[in-house]
Protein backbone atom coordinates (compact mmCIF):
# COMPACT_ATOMS: atom_id res chain seq x y z
CA UNK A 1 0.00 0.00 0.00
CA UNK A 2 1.37 3.67 -1.01
CA UNK A 3 -0.27 6.50 -0.54
CA UNK A 4 -0.48 7.23 -4.20
CA UNK A 5 -2.73 4.30 -4.44
CA UNK A 6 -4.73 4.14 -7.53
CA UNK A 7 -8.50 5.81 -6.23
CA UNK A 8 -9.91 7.26 -9.14
CA UNK A 9 -11.31 3.96 -11.50
CA UNK A 10 -10.72 4.94 -15.64
CA UNK A 11 -13.54 3.87 -18.01
CA UNK A 12 -10.48 1.86 -19.32
CA UNK A 13 -11.11 -0.23 -15.75
CA UNK A 14 -14.64 0.13 -16.02
CA UNK A 15 -14.82 -1.48 -19.14
CA UNK A 16 -12.07 -4.42 -17.57
CA UNK A 17 -14.51 -5.22 -14.11
CA UNK A 18 -17.66 -4.91 -16.66
CA UNK A 19 -16.29 -8.00 -18.77
CA UNK A 20 -15.09 -9.64 -15.60
CA UNK A 21 -18.38 -9.30 -14.21
CA UNK A 22 -20.18 -10.33 -17.60
CA UNK A 23 -22.20 -6.99 -17.74
CA UNK A 24 -22.77 -5.66 -20.94
CA UNK A 25 -22.50 -1.73 -20.58
CA UNK A 26 -23.39 1.15 -22.90
CA UNK A 27 -20.85 3.72 -22.77
CA UNK A 28 -23.44 6.31 -20.59
CA UNK A 29 -23.19 3.68 -18.42
CA UNK A 30 -19.16 3.27 -18.33
CA UNK A 31 -18.41 7.27 -17.66
CA UNK A 32 -21.35 7.00 -15.13
CA UNK A 33 -19.91 4.16 -12.97
CA UNK A 34 -16.46 5.45 -13.66
CA UNK A 35 -17.19 8.53 -11.53
CA UNK A 36 -19.67 6.73 -9.18
CA UNK A 37 -17.22 3.51 -8.16
CA UNK A 38 -14.43 6.42 -7.56
CA UNK A 39 -16.81 8.29 -5.05
CA UNK A 40 -17.80 4.83 -3.63
CA UNK A 41 -13.73 4.10 -2.82
CA UNK A 42 -12.87 7.36 -1.80
CA UNK A 43 -15.82 6.86 0.64
CA UNK A 44 -14.12 3.52 1.76
CA UNK A 45 -10.49 4.51 1.91
CA UNK A 46 -11.08 4.51 5.68
CA UNK A 47 -10.24 1.05 5.60
CA UNK A 48 -7.88 0.63 3.12
CA UNK A 49 -5.81 3.01 5.33
CA UNK A 50 -6.47 1.02 8.65
CA UNK A 51 -3.42 -0.11 10.53
CA UNK A 52 -4.28 -3.82 10.92
CA UNK A 53 -0.68 -5.39 11.19
CA UNK A 54 -1.69 -7.78 14.05
CA UNK A 55 -5.74 -8.27 13.14
CA UNK A 56 -7.03 -11.59 11.58
CA UNK A 57 -9.68 -10.92 8.95
CA UNK A 58 -13.51 -11.82 9.67
CA UNK A 59 -15.36 -13.63 7.09
CA UNK A 60 -18.06 -14.99 8.72
CA UNK A 61 -19.39 -13.43 12.38
CA UNK A 62 -19.71 -17.27 13.79
CA UNK A 63 -17.20 -20.12 13.13
CA UNK A 64 -18.15 -21.83 10.07
CA UNK A 65 -18.25 -25.70 10.63
CA UNK A 66 -18.65 -28.64 7.64
CA UNK A 67 -21.90 -30.07 7.53
CA UNK A 68 -22.48 -33.44 6.95
CA UNK A 69 -25.52 -35.81 7.12
CA UNK A 70 -25.94 -39.40 6.41
CA UNK A 71 -25.53 -40.61 3.09
CA UNK A 72 -29.53 -40.99 2.79
CA UNK A 73 -31.62 -41.60 -0.58
CA UNK A 74 -34.35 -38.51 -0.30
CA UNK A 75 -36.54 -37.14 -2.45
CA UNK A 76 -35.54 -34.55 -4.84
CA UNK A 77 -36.62 -32.01 -7.69
CA UNK A 78 -37.76 -33.61 -10.70
CA UNK A 79 -35.68 -32.44 -13.79
CA UNK A 80 -38.77 -31.69 -15.84
CA UNK A 81 -39.84 -28.99 -12.77
CA UNK A 82 -36.86 -27.73 -12.56
CA UNK A 83 -36.06 -26.89 -16.94
CA UNK A 84 -39.81 -25.64 -17.11
CA UNK A 85 -38.51 -22.43 -15.41
CA UNK A 86 -35.52 -22.16 -17.87
CA UNK A 87 -35.08 -19.77 -20.95
CA UNK A 88 -34.15 -22.75 -23.33
CA UNK A 89 -34.01 -26.32 -22.76
CA UNK A 90 -33.51 -28.95 -25.16
CA UNK A 91 -33.90 -33.02 -24.87
CA UNK A 92 -33.90 -32.59 -21.16
CA UNK A 93 -31.16 -30.06 -21.11
CA UNK A 94 -30.19 -26.61 -20.94
CA UNK A 95 -30.20 -25.00 -24.42
CA UNK A 96 -26.91 -22.47 -24.29
CA UNK A 97 -25.28 -20.75 -27.61
CA UNK A 98 -22.32 -22.18 -28.42
CA UNK A 99 -19.12 -22.20 -26.07
CA UNK A 100 -16.16 -23.54 -27.34
CA UNK A 101 -14.92 -22.37 -30.67
CA UNK A 102 -13.45 -18.91 -31.72
CA UNK A 103 -12.67 -15.91 -28.93
CA UNK A 104 -15.14 -13.29 -29.34
CA UNK B 1 -51.49 14.21 3.58
CA UNK B 2 -51.69 14.05 6.92
CA UNK B 3 -51.94 10.32 8.22
CA UNK B 4 -54.55 9.10 10.40
CA UNK B 5 -54.39 6.27 12.66
CA UNK B 6 -56.11 3.25 12.22
CA UNK B 7 -58.40 2.57 15.63
CA UNK B 8 -59.27 -1.03 14.91
CA UNK B 9 -55.99 -3.32 15.29
CA UNK B 10 -55.66 -6.32 16.54
CA UNK B 11 -52.98 -8.21 17.95
CA UNK B 12 -51.48 -10.77 16.22
CA UNK B 13 -52.37 -13.32 19.23
CA UNK B 14 -55.84 -11.70 19.68
CA UNK B 15 -56.18 -13.11 15.58
CA UNK B 16 -54.91 -16.46 15.90
CA UNK B 17 -57.00 -16.87 19.27
CA UNK B 18 -60.33 -16.10 17.85
CA UNK B 19 -59.88 -18.50 15.04
CA UNK B 20 -58.13 -21.04 16.89
CA UNK B 21 -61.31 -21.10 18.93
CA UNK B 22 -63.89 -20.96 16.01
CA UNK B 23 -65.30 -17.47 17.31
CA UNK B 24 -63.93 -16.19 14.07
CA UNK B 25 -63.49 -17.72 10.74
CA UNK B 26 -59.84 -17.24 8.81
CA UNK B 27 -61.60 -16.73 6.01
CA UNK B 28 -63.48 -13.22 7.48
CA UNK B 29 -60.13 -11.86 8.93
CA UNK B 30 -58.70 -12.75 5.29
CA UNK B 31 -61.48 -11.30 3.05
CA UNK B 32 -60.71 -8.18 6.01
CA UNK B 33 -57.23 -7.86 4.65
CA UNK B 34 -58.08 -8.52 1.03
CA UNK B 35 -59.78 -5.31 1.70
CA UNK B 36 -57.69 -2.87 3.10
CA UNK B 37 -55.24 -4.17 0.31
CA UNK B 38 -58.04 -3.41 -2.51
CA UNK B 39 -58.81 -0.53 -1.10
CA UNK B 40 -55.05 0.72 -0.69
CA UNK B 41 -52.87 -1.01 -2.96
CA UNK B 42 -52.81 1.37 -5.59
CA UNK B 43 -51.95 4.28 -4.07
CA UNK B 44 -49.48 2.80 -1.95
CA UNK B 45 -48.05 -0.65 -4.28
CA UNK B 46 -46.57 -2.55 -1.47
CA UNK B 47 -46.83 -5.81 -3.55
CA UNK B 48 -45.70 -7.32 -6.65
CA UNK B 49 -48.07 -9.87 -6.61
CA UNK B 50 -51.75 -10.29 -4.48
CA UNK B 51 -51.97 -14.19 -4.03
CA UNK B 52 -55.63 -14.17 -3.26
CA UNK B 53 -56.66 -17.44 -5.11
CA UNK B 54 -54.24 -19.16 -2.61
CA UNK B 55 -54.69 -17.59 0.55
CA UNK B 56 -58.03 -17.98 -0.14
CA UNK B 57 -57.65 -22.21 -0.09
CA UNK B 58 -55.36 -21.50 2.81
CA UNK B 59 -57.83 -19.88 4.81
CA UNK B 60 -60.87 -22.63 3.91
CA UNK B 61 -58.38 -25.67 4.92
CA UNK B 62 -57.25 -23.58 8.41
CA UNK B 63 -61.37 -23.59 9.49
CA UNK B 64 -61.19 -26.62 8.20
CA UNK B 65 -58.73 -27.93 10.50
CA UNK B 66 -60.24 -25.45 13.60
CA UNK B 67 -63.96 -27.62 12.69
CA UNK B 68 -62.71 -30.90 12.87
CA UNK B 69 -60.45 -30.23 16.39
CA UNK B 70 -57.02 -29.54 15.03
CA UNK B 71 -55.38 -26.85 16.09
CA UNK B 72 -53.91 -24.96 12.87
CA UNK B 73 -50.97 -23.34 15.06
CA UNK B 74 -50.03 -20.58 16.96
CA UNK B 75 -50.30 -17.88 14.15
CA UNK B 76 -54.03 -19.53 12.83
CA UNK B 77 -55.28 -17.47 10.13
CA UNK B 78 -52.76 -14.94 10.56
CA UNK B 79 -52.72 -12.81 6.99
CA UNK B 80 -48.91 -12.15 6.19
CA UNK B 81 -47.16 -10.48 3.93
CA UNK B 82 -43.50 -12.20 1.87
CA UNK B 83 -41.09 -10.17 0.84
CA UNK B 84 -40.28 -10.90 -2.92
CA UNK B 85 -36.93 -12.25 -2.26
CA UNK B 86 -38.37 -15.32 -0.48
CA UNK B 87 -38.77 -18.23 -2.47
CA UNK B 88 -42.63 -19.51 -2.25
CA UNK B 89 -43.53 -22.53 -4.33
CA UNK B 90 -44.93 -21.96 -7.74
CA UNK B 91 -45.68 -18.18 -6.89
CA UNK B 92 -43.77 -15.77 -9.18
CA UNK B 93 -40.99 -14.72 -6.72
CA UNK B 94 -38.86 -11.75 -8.93
CA UNK B 95 -36.24 -9.71 -5.76
CA UNK B 96 -38.29 -6.92 -7.96
CA UNK B 97 -35.65 -7.58 -10.90
CA UNK B 98 -36.26 -7.79 -14.18
CA UNK B 99 -33.87 -10.43 -14.71
CA UNK B 100 -36.28 -13.15 -12.59
CA UNK B 101 -39.12 -11.75 -13.69
CA UNK B 102 -41.67 -14.89 -14.52
CA UNK B 103 -39.72 -17.09 -12.40
CA UNK B 104 -41.49 -19.63 -10.10
CA UNK B 105 -39.51 -21.30 -7.41
CA UNK B 106 -40.15 -25.01 -7.12
CA UNK B 107 -39.86 -24.70 -3.33
CA UNK B 108 -41.00 -22.89 -0.59
CA UNK B 109 -38.12 -20.74 1.82
CA UNK B 110 -37.60 -22.80 5.28
CA UNK B 111 -39.31 -19.40 6.56
CA UNK B 112 -42.19 -19.81 4.10
CA UNK B 113 -42.58 -23.42 5.52
CA UNK B 114 -42.73 -22.74 8.89
CA UNK B 115 -45.19 -20.12 8.82
CA UNK B 116 -47.29 -21.92 6.82
CA UNK B 117 -47.43 -25.14 9.94
CA UNK B 118 -47.90 -22.12 12.14
CA UNK B 119 -51.66 -21.90 10.49
CA UNK B 120 -50.35 -18.25 9.07
CA UNK B 121 -52.05 -17.10 5.50
CA UNK B 122 -49.80 -15.87 3.30
CA UNK B 123 -51.33 -12.80 1.12
CA UNK B 124 -48.65 -11.76 -1.40
CA UNK B 125 -45.27 -10.87 -2.32
CA UNK B 126 -43.65 -7.38 -1.10
CA UNK B 127 -42.06 -5.12 -3.26
CA UNK B 128 -38.04 -4.46 -2.36
CA UNK B 129 -35.32 -2.27 -3.92
CA UNK B 130 -34.04 -4.60 -6.66
CA UNK B 131 -32.51 -7.85 -5.10
CA UNK B 132 -32.33 -6.30 -1.69
CA UNK B 133 -29.94 -3.32 -2.56
CA UNK B 134 -31.19 -0.05 -1.51
CA UNK B 135 -33.12 2.19 1.25
CA UNK B 136 -35.91 3.51 -0.65
CA UNK B 137 -37.42 0.59 -2.81
CA UNK B 138 -37.08 3.28 -5.51
CA UNK B 139 -34.31 0.55 -6.74
CA UNK B 140 -37.61 -1.90 -7.40
CA UNK B 141 -37.58 -2.53 -11.08
CA UNK B 142 -41.78 -2.01 -10.97
CA UNK B 143 -41.81 0.69 -9.11
CA UNK B 144 -41.55 1.70 -5.63
CA UNK B 145 -43.60 1.62 -2.36
CA UNK B 146 -44.70 5.04 -1.30
CA UNK B 147 -44.68 5.58 2.53
CA UNK B 148 -48.34 5.52 4.30
CA UNK B 149 -47.46 7.83 6.53
CA UNK B 150 -47.05 10.80 3.55
CA UNK B 151 -46.82 9.28 0.46
CA UNK B 152 -44.51 11.84 -1.16
CA UNK B 153 -41.80 9.90 0.99
CA UNK B 154 -39.92 6.56 0.76
CA UNK B 155 -40.90 4.10 3.05
CA UNK B 156 -37.23 2.94 3.10
CA UNK B 157 -35.74 0.00 2.48
CA UNK B 158 -34.91 -2.43 1.13
CA UNK B 159 -38.02 -4.13 2.28
CA UNK B 160 -40.10 -1.64 1.88
CA UNK B 161 -43.00 -3.17 0.81
CA UNK B 162 -43.15 -5.17 3.94
CA UNK B 163 -42.93 -2.53 6.04
CA UNK B 164 -45.51 -0.57 4.25
CA UNK B 165 -48.08 -3.06 4.16
CA UNK B 166 -47.85 -3.61 7.89
CA UNK B 167 -48.01 0.20 8.66
CA UNK B 168 -50.80 0.48 6.48
CA UNK B 169 -52.40 -2.11 8.02
CA UNK B 170 -53.01 -4.44 5.10
CA UNK B 171 -51.23 -7.26 6.84
CA UNK B 172 -50.93 -7.69 10.79
CA UNK B 173 -46.97 -9.02 10.23
CA UNK B 174 -45.16 -9.23 7.37
CA UNK B 175 -41.49 -10.70 6.76
CA UNK B 176 -38.11 -9.19 5.29
CA UNK B 177 -34.70 -9.55 5.01
CA UNK B 178 -31.87 -7.34 6.81
CA UNK B 179 -28.37 -7.46 5.38
CA UNK B 180 -27.30 -3.92 6.27
CA UNK B 181 -30.77 -2.39 7.86
CA UNK B 182 -33.26 -3.66 5.08
CA UNK B 183 -35.92 -4.58 8.32
CA UNK B 184 -34.99 -2.06 10.36
CA UNK B 185 -34.30 1.61 8.62
CA UNK B 186 -38.06 0.56 6.82
CA UNK B 187 -39.31 -0.24 10.06
CA UNK B 188 -38.33 2.96 12.00
CA UNK B 189 -39.42 4.86 8.83
CA UNK B 190 -43.01 3.41 8.67
CA UNK B 191 -43.80 3.57 12.07
CA UNK B 192 -43.45 0.26 12.71
CA UNK B 193 -41.34 -2.58 14.73
CA UNK B 194 -38.56 -4.35 12.92
CA UNK B 195 -36.48 -7.26 14.09
CA UNK B 196 -32.95 -8.77 12.41
CA UNK B 197 -31.94 -11.55 14.47
CA UNK B 198 -28.79 -13.35 15.10
CA UNK B 199 -26.75 -14.39 12.35
CA UNK B 200 -27.98 -17.72 11.78
CA UNK B 201 -31.10 -18.38 14.19
CA UNK B 202 -33.00 -18.27 11.40
CA UNK B 203 -32.69 -20.46 8.21
CA UNK B 204 -32.09 -18.50 5.25
CA UNK B 205 -32.89 -21.99 2.88
CA UNK B 206 -34.61 -20.15 -0.03
CA UNK B 207 -34.07 -16.86 0.78
CA UNK B 208 -32.07 -15.09 -2.18
CA UNK B 209 -29.03 -14.41 -1.40
CA UNK B 210 -27.18 -11.28 -1.18
CA UNK B 211 -24.43 -10.86 1.01
CA UNK B 212 -24.47 -14.64 2.33
CA UNK B 213 -22.02 -13.93 5.70
CA UNK B 214 -24.69 -10.99 6.47
CA UNK B 215 -28.50 -12.01 5.43
CA UNK B 216 -31.17 -12.76 8.07
CA UNK B 217 -34.67 -12.66 8.14
CA UNK B 218 -37.09 -11.32 10.33
CA UNK B 219 -40.69 -10.20 10.99
CA UNK B 220 -42.21 -6.61 10.86
CA UNK B 221 -45.10 -5.91 13.15
CA UNK B 222 -47.21 -3.37 15.21
CA UNK B 223 -46.04 -4.56 18.50
CA UNK B 224 -43.02 -5.92 20.08
CA UNK B 225 -45.22 -8.90 20.93
CA UNK B 226 -46.38 -9.45 17.46
CA UNK B 227 -42.94 -9.52 16.12
CA UNK B 228 -41.80 -11.72 19.46
CA UNK B 229 -44.52 -14.17 18.54
CA UNK B 230 -43.84 -14.23 14.79
CA UNK B 231 -39.79 -14.37 15.30
CA UNK B 232 -40.76 -17.64 18.29
CA UNK B 233 -42.31 -19.50 14.91
CA UNK B 234 -39.77 -18.97 12.55
CA UNK B 235 -36.71 -18.74 14.44
CA UNK B 236 -34.56 -22.61 15.29
CA UNK B 237 -32.40 -25.15 13.55
CA UNK B 238 -32.40 -26.32 9.97
CA UNK B 239 -30.50 -28.75 8.28
CA UNK B 240 -30.96 -27.12 4.35
CA UNK B 241 -28.93 -23.70 6.06
CA UNK B 242 -25.37 -25.17 6.89
CA UNK B 243 -24.70 -21.65 8.17
CA UNK B 244 -27.87 -22.22 10.90
CA UNK B 245 -26.94 -22.20 14.70
CA UNK B 246 -27.75 -25.47 16.61
CA UNK B 247 -30.51 -23.65 19.10
CA UNK B 248 -33.93 -23.85 19.28
CA UNK B 249 -36.48 -21.11 18.68
CA UNK B 250 -35.91 -18.85 21.93
CA UNK B 251 -38.72 -18.23 24.18
CA UNK B 252 -39.09 -14.58 23.50
CA UNK B 253 -42.98 -13.49 23.97
CA UNK B 254 -43.30 -15.18 28.06
CA UNK B 255 -40.48 -12.83 29.06
CA UNK B 256 -41.59 -9.35 27.74
CA UNK B 257 -43.25 -8.29 30.79
CA UNK B 258 -40.30 -9.11 32.77
CA UNK B 259 -39.34 -5.15 32.47
CA UNK B 260 -35.84 -3.97 32.76
CA UNK B 261 -34.73 -2.74 36.22
CA UNK B 262 -31.45 -3.80 37.06
CA UNK B 263 -30.45 -3.97 32.99
CA UNK B 264 -27.59 -2.26 32.12
CA UNK B 265 -28.02 0.16 29.02
CA UNK B 266 -25.48 1.73 27.36
CA UNK B 267 -26.10 4.85 25.13
CA UNK B 268 -23.79 4.51 21.74
CA UNK B 269 -22.49 8.21 21.34
CA UNK B 270 -20.72 8.12 18.51
CA UNK B 271 -23.69 8.08 16.39
CA UNK B 272 -25.50 11.03 17.74
CA UNK B 273 -23.44 13.71 16.29
CA UNK B 274 -24.24 12.34 12.70
CA UNK B 275 -27.98 12.05 13.10
CA UNK B 276 -30.54 14.49 12.77
CA UNK B 277 -31.49 15.83 16.03
CA UNK B 278 -34.96 14.49 16.53
CA UNK B 279 -33.20 11.18 16.14
CA UNK B 280 -30.79 12.12 18.26
CA UNK B 281 -33.16 13.21 21.25
CA UNK B 282 -35.53 9.87 20.71
CA UNK B 283 -32.21 8.33 21.63
CA UNK B 284 -31.37 9.97 25.13
CA UNK B 285 -35.13 10.14 25.84
CA UNK B 286 -35.41 6.38 25.81
CA UNK B 287 -32.37 6.17 27.83
CA UNK B 288 -34.53 8.38 30.42
CA UNK B 289 -37.61 6.01 30.00
CA UNK B 290 -35.67 2.81 30.75
CA UNK B 291 -33.53 4.44 33.82
CA UNK B 292 -36.82 5.38 35.29
CA UNK B 293 -37.93 2.33 34.68
CA UNK B 294 -34.84 1.00 36.99
CA UNK B 295 -32.30 0.39 34.48
CA UNK B 296 -28.54 1.70 34.55
CA UNK B 297 -27.79 3.57 32.08
CA UNK B 298 -24.59 5.06 31.09
CA UNK B 299 -23.00 6.14 27.88
CA UNK B 300 -20.53 4.75 25.80
CA UNK B 301 -18.24 5.72 22.91
CA UNK B 302 -16.82 2.98 20.33
CA UNK B 303 -14.87 4.74 17.40
CA UNK B 304 -14.71 1.36 15.50
CA UNK B 305 -18.77 1.46 14.87
CA UNK B 306 -17.73 4.35 12.41
CA UNK B 307 -15.71 1.66 10.34
CA UNK B 308 -18.49 -0.49 9.83
CA UNK B 309 -20.10 1.52 6.91
CA UNK B 310 -17.37 1.80 4.44
CA UNK B 311 -16.40 -2.25 5.34
CA UNK B 312 -19.93 -3.01 4.64
CA UNK B 313 -19.76 -1.45 1.50
CA UNK B 314 -16.96 -3.16 0.31
CA UNK B 315 -17.71 -6.70 1.81
CA UNK B 316 -21.65 -6.72 1.18
CA UNK B 317 -20.83 -5.92 -2.60
CA UNK B 318 -17.90 -8.90 -2.70
CA UNK B 319 -20.06 -11.59 -1.55
CA UNK B 320 -23.13 -9.78 -4.11
CA UNK B 321 -21.16 -9.80 -7.27
CA UNK B 322 -19.89 -13.84 -6.36
CA UNK B 323 -23.47 -14.42 -5.55
CA UNK B 324 -25.43 -13.20 -8.91
CA UNK B 325 -23.07 -14.38 -10.89
CA UNK B 326 -26.25 -17.44 -10.78
CA UNK B 327 -27.95 -14.84 -13.23
CA UNK B 328 -26.73 -16.17 -16.23
CA UNK B 329 -29.64 -16.80 -18.96
CA UNK B 330 -29.27 -20.34 -18.38
CA UNK B 331 -31.21 -21.93 -15.48
CA UNK B 332 -33.58 -19.83 -14.76
CA UNK B 333 -34.95 -16.09 -15.70
CA UNK B 334 -34.47 -13.86 -18.80
CA UNK B 335 -32.23 -13.88 -21.51
CA UNK B 336 -30.80 -11.68 -24.07
CA UNK B 337 -29.21 -14.02 -26.99
CA UNK B 338 -26.09 -13.55 -28.36
CA UNK B 339 -23.81 -15.30 -30.64
CA UNK B 340 -21.58 -17.10 -28.18
CA UNK B 341 -22.09 -17.63 -24.62
CA UNK B 342 -20.10 -15.12 -22.90
CA UNK B 343 -21.84 -12.26 -24.93
CA UNK B 344 -25.10 -14.03 -24.24
CA UNK B 345 -24.45 -14.00 -20.32
CA UNK B 346 -23.13 -10.35 -20.69
CA UNK B 347 -25.99 -9.03 -22.61
CA UNK B 348 -28.73 -10.86 -19.86
CA UNK B 349 -26.61 -9.30 -17.18
CA UNK B 350 -26.70 -5.74 -18.76
CA UNK B 351 -30.48 -5.63 -19.70
CA UNK B 352 -31.66 -7.57 -16.67
CA UNK B 353 -29.90 -6.14 -13.61
CA UNK B 354 -30.72 -2.19 -12.93
CA UNK B 355 -28.61 0.81 -11.95
CA UNK B 356 -27.59 -0.30 -8.45
CA UNK B 357 -27.59 -3.60 -8.67
CA UNK B 358 -25.13 -3.29 -11.49
CA UNK B 359 -22.93 -0.65 -9.06
CA UNK B 360 -22.46 -3.24 -6.66
CA UNK B 361 -21.24 -6.67 -8.68
CA UNK B 362 -19.18 -3.78 -10.31
CA UNK B 363 -17.86 -2.54 -6.99
CA UNK B 364 -17.25 -5.71 -5.90
CA UNK B 365 -15.61 -7.42 -8.60
CA UNK B 366 -13.45 -4.70 -8.51
CA UNK B 367 -12.80 -5.23 -4.44
CA UNK B 368 -12.27 -8.89 -5.51
CA UNK B 369 -10.09 -8.03 -8.46
CA UNK B 370 -6.04 -9.64 -8.97
CA UNK B 371 -4.79 -6.04 -7.28
CA UNK B 372 -6.88 -4.75 -5.09
CA UNK B 373 -8.08 -7.98 -3.04
CA UNK B 374 -6.02 -7.64 -0.13
CA UNK B 375 -6.47 -3.40 -0.20
CA UNK B 376 -10.34 -3.26 0.13
CA UNK B 377 -11.82 -6.70 0.37
CA UNK B 378 -8.48 -8.26 2.92
CA UNK B 379 -8.79 -5.01 4.83
CA UNK B 380 -12.59 -4.65 5.07
CA UNK B 381 -12.36 -8.02 6.62
CA UNK B 382 -9.90 -7.01 9.24
CA UNK B 383 -12.00 -4.08 10.01
CA UNK B 384 -14.91 -6.21 10.40
CA UNK B 385 -12.98 -8.05 13.58
CA UNK B 386 -12.29 -4.60 14.88
CA UNK B 387 -16.36 -3.86 14.79
CA UNK B 388 -16.95 -7.34 16.65
CA UNK B 389 -13.79 -6.94 19.36
CA UNK B 390 -15.31 -2.85 20.05
CA UNK B 391 -18.40 -4.64 20.48
CA UNK B 392 -17.28 -7.31 22.65
CA UNK B 393 -16.05 -4.69 25.00
CA UNK B 394 -18.98 -2.60 25.41
CA UNK B 395 -20.97 -6.17 25.80
CA UNK B 396 -18.09 -6.81 28.70
CA UNK B 397 -20.72 -4.40 31.00
CA UNK B 398 -23.86 -3.61 28.97
CA UNK B 399 -26.81 -6.14 28.55
CA UNK B 400 -27.98 -3.68 25.51
CA UNK B 401 -27.01 -0.70 23.25
CA UNK B 402 -28.78 2.05 22.17
CA UNK B 403 -28.60 3.94 19.01
CA UNK B 404 -30.48 5.72 16.50
CA UNK B 405 -31.86 3.67 13.86
CA UNK B 406 -32.06 5.64 11.04
CA UNK B 407 -29.83 9.18 10.88
CA UNK B 408 -33.35 11.03 9.74
CA UNK B 409 -36.85 10.17 9.13
CA UNK B 410 -38.27 9.11 6.05
CA UNK B 411 -37.02 11.45 3.05
CA UNK B 412 -38.85 12.38 -0.31
CA UNK B 413 -38.72 10.16 -3.61
CA UNK B 414 -36.05 11.44 -5.90
CA UNK B 415 -33.77 12.93 -3.12
CA UNK B 416 -30.77 10.33 -2.64
CA UNK B 417 -31.28 8.17 -5.47
CA UNK B 418 -28.82 9.93 -7.67
CA UNK B 419 -26.69 9.85 -5.25
CA UNK B 420 -25.43 6.41 -4.00
CA UNK B 421 -23.09 7.86 -1.18
CA UNK B 422 -26.29 9.30 0.32
CA UNK B 423 -28.03 6.46 -0.18
CA UNK B 424 -25.70 4.42 1.70
CA UNK B 425 -25.42 6.62 4.67
CA UNK B 426 -29.00 5.59 5.47
CA UNK B 427 -27.40 2.72 6.88
CA UNK B 428 -24.75 3.84 9.15
CA UNK B 429 -26.48 3.09 12.66
CA UNK B 430 -27.81 -0.61 11.48
CA UNK B 431 -24.44 -1.76 9.85
CA UNK B 432 -22.08 -2.43 12.69
CA UNK B 433 -24.31 -5.29 14.11
CA UNK B 434 -24.85 -6.71 10.74
CA UNK B 435 -21.18 -7.22 10.88
CA UNK B 436 -20.88 -8.83 13.90
CA UNK B 437 -24.12 -10.78 13.08
CA UNK B 438 -26.11 -9.67 16.26
CA UNK B 439 -29.63 -9.41 16.62
CA UNK B 440 -31.28 -5.94 16.27
CA UNK B 441 -34.71 -4.11 16.95
CA UNK B 442 -36.11 -1.12 15.92
CA UNK B 443 -38.60 0.26 17.95
CA UNK B 444 -41.39 3.68 16.75
CA UNK B 445 -40.32 6.25 19.91
CA UNK B 446 -41.32 9.61 18.58
CA UNK B 447 -42.79 11.27 15.80
CA UNK B 448 -40.59 13.98 13.95
CA UNK B 449 -42.21 17.99 14.00
CA UNK B 450 -43.33 16.80 10.74
CA UNK B 451 -45.67 14.16 12.19
CA UNK B 452 -43.00 11.07 10.68
CA UNK B 453 -41.95 8.53 12.40
CA UNK B 454 -38.47 8.05 14.60
CA UNK B 455 -37.36 4.85 15.61
CA UNK B 456 -34.53 3.69 18.08
CA UNK B 457 -32.62 0.71 17.94
CA UNK B 458 -31.78 -1.76 20.76
CA UNK B 459 -28.78 -3.82 20.35
CA UNK B 460 -27.75 -7.29 21.88
CA UNK B 461 -25.10 -9.28 21.99
CA UNK B 462 -25.37 -12.83 20.26
CA UNK B 463 -28.53 -14.86 21.12
CA UNK B 464 -29.39 -11.76 23.52
CA UNK B 465 -32.88 -11.66 21.55
CA UNK B 466 -34.93 -11.86 24.81
CA UNK B 467 -33.34 -9.18 26.39
CA UNK B 468 -33.59 -7.21 23.40
CA UNK B 469 -37.43 -7.93 23.03
CA UNK B 470 -38.02 -7.05 26.97
CA UNK B 471 -36.47 -3.91 26.63
CA UNK B 472 -38.14 -3.03 23.14
CA UNK B 473 -40.95 -3.65 24.93
CA UNK B 474 -40.83 -1.13 27.40
CA UNK B 475 -39.96 1.49 25.75
CA UNK B 476 -43.40 0.39 23.78
CA UNK B 477 -44.91 0.73 26.80
CA UNK B 478 -43.49 4.05 27.85
CA UNK B 479 -44.57 6.37 24.57
CA UNK B 480 -48.27 7.12 23.23
CA UNK B 481 -49.48 4.54 20.45
CA UNK B 482 -49.96 7.42 17.74
CA UNK B 483 -46.28 7.22 17.60
CA UNK B 484 -46.59 4.32 15.50
CA UNK B 485 -49.04 2.79 12.80
CA UNK B 486 -50.68 1.04 11.52
CA UNK B 487 -52.08 4.48 9.65
CA UNK B 488 -54.16 5.10 6.55
CA UNK B 489 -52.52 7.70 4.03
Amino acid sequence: MTSDYERVISPEQVRHVARLARLALGDEEVGLYAQQLSAILEHVDAVRRLDTADVPPTAHPFPVYNVLRDDTVGPSLEASTVLSQAPAVEDGRFRVPKIIGEAP
Amino acid sequence: MSAKRVLDVRSVSDIAAAVRSGEQSALSVLESALERVAALEGDLHCFNVVTADEATAAAIEIDRLVASGVDPGPLAGVPVALKDNLCTNGIETTCSSKILQGWRPPYDATVVSRLKNAGAVPIGKTNLDEFAMGSSTENSAFGPTLNPWDTTRVPGGSSGGSAAAVASGMAPLAFGSDTGGSIRQPAALCGIVGVKPTYGLVSRYGLIAFASSLDQIGPFAVSVADAALALEVIAGHDPMDSTSLDQGAPGLVSVLGQGVAGLRVGIVDDFLSDVSPECARAVTDAGEVLAAAGASVDHVVIPELMLGLPAYYVIAPAEASSNLSRYDGVRYGMRIDGPDVETMNARTRGEGFGPEVKRRIMMGTYALSAGYYDAYYGQAQKARTLVIRAFEAAYANHDVLLTPTTPQVAFPFGSKIDDPIEMYMCDLCSIPSSLAGHPALSVPFALSDEGLPIGVQVLAPALGEAVMMRVGASLEAAVDAGVRGPVTP
